[in-house]
């Protein structure tokens, strides 16, 4: 019987191997019923991308704790875009100043979330903003 | 059909696609999938099966890029185990083979089990078949990590690795039935801990026992160390690559592949039989409740599973079915 489910890619672009919070996330993911595709860390904005769109995901869930995420989320939404794939959303999190919020919202971004975010808040806004896509 | 020749064409997107239709059981998925079928049957399957953190995704990896220095295009399936309380899943063999995301001639599709207990996905068959008219040479399928009866495998590759470790039990699991025999080549994977040899010995006395199949073939027992280590890495995956080549020549020069061939044929005809007559009927009775009345009935004792079965039979298949 026809049934969709949310699937979601955890990833870490960068040079960033802190991927405990990834991790957590990605079990907690697993929790609320979605399936997770975890690529672990050091990924490129290149691999990212392209990793999506042979995985069809719905949504990417960006962590950045190096503080590159300047760069590095706004190209994973400049590469999707490329890529025809702009339907799959991107989500960040991680060590990110509120001044830089903006500019990631300007460039794509659809939630950002750091540290203090509760699980379930995050868990809730996939649920409430992503829809399985037909 | 718009998607079956995009498919042909190569186009990533919608092969991606038409796999998360085909695992959602989305109806238009089933007629794509009639589009390309007289497209495939071309690629070799080679399925890689072992426990849990044998190495099955560091093997598949290794074998990724050894085809690829061959030219040859690669497709690789991945299956981790659904949660069976929440429905989620962690897919999470794809780690290991990220260097090769964004070659082109390279595609990873991570797939959950969804309750299938033989090791896949029951969307395993048809996104074989997504690859293979997608024009792969090589499909890589790798199943979660398996027990002793995950066999499924079996039915779908031409070409099975059983990769195992040193240290997982005594001499008897050696010889017992399932996974044990279904090898057509067998990886012993961190051949650098204490106990290999001995597995080493235990595997080549069960095979010493063995019959000689039809077509003589005699699984090789390779051996890859600590794979860490980027030349013994290399050297462990070009025996497991010659073997795999020299396995596939062996169906090919003795015709045992049309047997393997007919058993997928088989598998995929009773699937596709099991899903078109009694999933509509599964479907009917859930929405009309009655499912529920049944199980109540049972619960009362008032009938039993079999009679239900056989009224449900009646109703349905009218006359073609007699108890």
């Amino acid at each position: 019987m026809a049934e969709r489910k949310i699937r979601i890619m955890v990833a870490k672009p960068g040079l960033d191997g802190h991927d405990r919070g990834a991790r957590v996330l990605a079990r907690c993911f697993r929790d609320a019923g979605f399936e997770v595709i975890y690529t672990g860390c050091h990924q490129t904005p290149e691999q990212i991308a392209a990793s999506a769109i042979q995985e069809d995901v719905d949504v990417v869930g960006l962590s950045c704790l190096s503080g590159a995420h300047r760069y590095l989320f706004p190209a994973v939404v400049k590469l999707l875009k490329e890529k025809n794939a702009d339907d799959i959303s991107v989500i960040g999190g991680g060590i990110i100043p509120d001044q830089d919020f903006k500019a990631l919202y300007d460039a794509g971004i659809k939630a950002i979330f750091t540290p203090g975010a509760t699980l379930d808040s995050i868990v809730e806004w996939i649920n409430t903003n992503i829809k399985p896509r037909n | 059909m718009e998607i079956g020749k995009k498919i042909k064409a190569g186009d990533v997107r919608a092969a991606s696609r038409l796999i998360r239709n085909i695992e959602d059981s989305i109806p238009e998925a089933k007629s794509t999938i009639k589009h390309i079928f007289p497209f495939t049957g071309k690629a070799h399957v080679v399925g890689i099966t072992g426990s849990p953190g044998a190495g099955k995704s560091t093997i598949v990896d290794g074998l990724i890029e050894s085809t690829r220095k061959e030219e040859k295009t690669v497709g690789v399936l991945a299956v981790d185990p659904t949660s069976p309380f929440t429905g989620g899943a962690i897919l999470g063999d794809r780690i290991r083979m990220q260097r090769h995301a964004e070659d082109p001639g390279v595609f990873v599709r991570s797939l959950a089990t969804r309750g299938s207990l033989g090791g896949l996905s029951k969307a395993v068959g048809d996104a074989i078949h997504v690859l293979d008219a997608m024009g792969k040479d090589l499909i890589l399928v790798e199943t979660v990590g398996t027990g002793q009866q995950e066999v499924e495998i079996i039915n779908h590759a031409h070409t099975v690795i059983v990769v195992l470790v040193p240290g997982m039990g005594d001499e008897i699991q050696a010889i017992k039935a399932g996974i044990m025999e279904i090898a057509d080549i067998f990886v012993i994977n961190k051949a650098d801990r204490e106990g290999a040899g001995k597995l080493q010995r235990e595997l080549m006395a069960v095979l010493d026992m063995s019959p000689i199949p039809p077509g003589g073939w005699r699984p090789p027992i390779l051996s890859i160390g600590n794979a860490f280590d980027p030349v013994e890495f290399e050297r462990g995956i070009e025996a497991i690559t010659k073997n795999v080549h020299d396995h596939y020549e062996h169906l090919i020069k003795t015709n045992l592949i049309g047997d393997r061939v007919r058993r997928k044929t088989r598998h995929e005809l009773n699937e596709a039989l099991r899903s078109t007559i009694l999933e509509p009927i599964m479907k009917l009775l859930v929405t009309s409740g009655e499912l529920d009345r049944m199980i109540d009935a049972l619960q009362r004792k008032e009938s039993d599973p079999y009679t239900i079965a056989e009224d449900v039979a009646r109703k349905y298949l009218n006359d073609c079915v007699k108890f």
